[in-house]
């Protein structure tokens, strides 16, 4: 919302902002230059999760609809990939194609019935929704069942060679880009003041005469679509698809990206997956040159996460990047 | 002159209680109408009917040609039912204009737009501007909405049922805790509104309701016991009992 607030001139959150996608879009290079190419593999994780919260803010932050259900939409992006490419349809195009219409038939059916709730019971009917999507995974022994399946190849787009794991960053990275600027004018516009003024005031949405149901429809739809991209993403990161990339920790997960980043801002959802998974990486294999420390953090990093957020949460109050943007509007 | 606004048999209940009981009112095009009653007597209840939030037991609501007795509170607004609350609702993390551009936005054609910014659409921005330059907001218009003063919030409230273009305001004391300056500028305001559109008032402020209504509507316990000009109501034993003799108390 401070986004259309924001005063011309660069600016505390407009700089955090800007550095931080100048930075993402740099990790190739520098980890070229440091001898570590893990970076990459780290960071197009963190660019593909980034992308998957930034969907799910379209509906939690923008929409105040508390989705905890949008990994399902990583999953069915992640299996449109795997499934054809099992039956040795590698084309990414075709691959995107029913990518893209098997989620946008799921979320316009579960959002129809979902947006019916609100609060409580909508958190419970979109969680159920996902579980229900997970098991359906599960039963699929053709296609690796619990244990999932490995790829046979990644997607074929064109000149595009995802197998260089450059190619595949810069391609995670492309996408977030023309997502964050496509929401950036999407929550500007018409559309957005919409979403917004339901976020705040639904009761008098309707009584100004908006028929809020099919705005907020959409944007569901629209927000489910990003994660299924995302999810495309990660199949061809990891070669791998399972049931676990929509596990109902991992919608979980997004919203605590999302949340930890800042609700309702443009970057949040992006600083907030950078956290968390840095953060978990670091942690998780931190050497500290004290053995009963090193032990002690490797193991319980969950732990350290916890009160990670947990100070985020209490102490910035609007997140990570939601607490620089408060700050602007306070001054 | 014809009527608007046409209820009649409306029945409400709430469990045992029985909050709107058979009322039977109309409206007439350009009058300000006043509904009047001891706390509890079913005011908002009614207004909540009206606006659709509440969807009566019984009776019938015809406005302007539409049935809208089970239509949902969009689709009446659409057809020019404009309605501010008693307890200010507006959108706190908007600016004024904001509010108000959301309001002309409401019928200014679907707004399945994603890549305009709403800010800059003119044929938004105008039309708000007015509405609060009649309410003499214009000069807060970029004021976050939840710095403004209760008054202004109240004013607000009006200007963005105004921005909808309403045939029909229905206000819910839009008065209410307000300044005695503030509420004169809001009796000035309903008197130029009046004739432009058809207003449904609900105020607890006497003098206000005596010197904007046409009409007035006493209500006790959800019915209507008396209807008439402001004399006439002045001068009715039963409403002075019901009603105007709590007044000093009140």
């Amino acid at each position: 919302m401070a986004e259309s607030r924001a005063k011309p001139g660069l600016r505390a959150p407009q700089l955090f902002a800007g550095l931080l996608l100048v930075f993402l879009g740099a990790v190739p290079l520098l980890a070229a230059a440091l001898g570590e190419p893990f970076w990459v593999t780290l960071f197009t994780r963190v660019l593909i999760f980034a992308l998957a919260a930034t969907g799910l803010n379209l509906v939690l932050g923008y929409g105040a609809m508390v989705s905890f259900g949008h990994a399902m939409y990583l999953g069915i992006g992640a299996y449109a990939v795997g499934i054809l490419s099992y039956h040795g349809v590698d084309s990414g195009w075709l691959q995107l194609l029913l990518a893209l219409g098997v989620g946008a038939a799921v979320a316009l059916a579960v959002g129809a019935i979902c947006l019916r709730t609100s609060g409580m019971a909508f958190i419970m009917i979109t969680l159920a929704f996902a579980q229900m999507l997970f098991f359906l995974a599960v039963s699929l022994r053709e296609y690796g069942g619990d244990d999932g399946m490995q790829l046979k190849g990644r997607s074929l787009f064109g000149a595009l060679d995802l197998n260089n794991a450059t190619v595949l960053y810069y391609l995670a990275y492309a996408l977030l880009l023309v997502v964050l600027f496509g929401f950036w004018r999407l929550v500007n516009a018409r559309f957005g003041m919409v979403l917004r003024g339901c976020r705040s005031n639904e009761r008098r949405m309707g009584s100004l005469g908006f028929p809020t149901l099919r705005y907020k429809l959409s944007a569901y739809v629209l927000s489910a679509l990003v994660c299924v991209l995302a999810g495309m993403l990660l199949a061809n990161l990891t070669r791998f698809v399972s049931p676990s990339y929509m596990a109902w920790t991992v919608s979980g997960e997004l919203i605590v990206m999302t949340v930890l980043g800042g609700l309702g801002t443009l970057i949040g959802p992006v600083a907030g997956a950078a956290a968390l998974l840095l953060v978990e990486e670091g942690l998780s294999s931190l050497k500290l040159g004290v053995p009963w420390l090193d032990t002690l953090l490797n193991q319980h990093w969950l732990a350290l996460i916890g009160l990670f957020i947990v100070f985020v949460v209490l102490v910035l109050k609007q997140g990570l990047y939601g607490w620089l943007v408060a700050r602007e509007v306070r001054r | 002159m014809s009527a608007i606004l046409e209820v009649s048999g409306l029945v409400k209940r709430f469990g045992g209680l029985l909050a709107t009981d058979h009322l039977s009112l109309s409206l007439e095009q350009g009058e300000i109408h006043a509904v009047i009653g001891p706390n509890g007597a079913g005011k908002t209840t009614f207004i909540n009917q009206l606006g659709g939030e509440i969807l009566p037991d019984e009776g019938r609501i015809v406005f302007d040609g539409h049935d809208i007795t089970h239509e949902p509170p969009f689709r009446r607004a659409r057809v020019g039912l404009g309605r501010s609350y008693q307890i200010t609702s507006v959108f706190d993390d908007f600016s004024v204009l904001q509010n108000t551009a959301l309001a002309v936005q409401a019928h200014a054609g679907h707004s399945f737009r994603f890549w305009q910014p709403a800010a800059r659409e003119r044929a938004l921005v105008d039309p708000a501007m007015a509405a609060l330059a009649q309410v003499g907001l214009a000069d807060r218009a970029h004021t976050p909405v939840s710095v403004l003063a209760h008054g202004e919030r109240r004013q607000l409230e009006i200007a963005m049922v105004l921005a909808t273009g309403a045939k029909l305001l229905l206000l819910d004391e839009p008065m209410a805790g307000m300044s005695p300056l503030e509420s004169e500028a809001v009796v000035a305001l309903l008197h130029k509104l009046k004739r432009q559109c058809t207003i449904l008032l609900v105020e607890h402020d006497m003098d206000a309701v005596f010197a904007l209504a046409d009409r007035i509507t006493v209500l006790v316990y959800g019915h209507p016991v008396a209807t008439g000009t402001p004399d006439e109501i002045r001068n009715q034993p039963e409403v002075r009992e019901a009603y105007l003799g709590e007044e000093g108390v009140v």
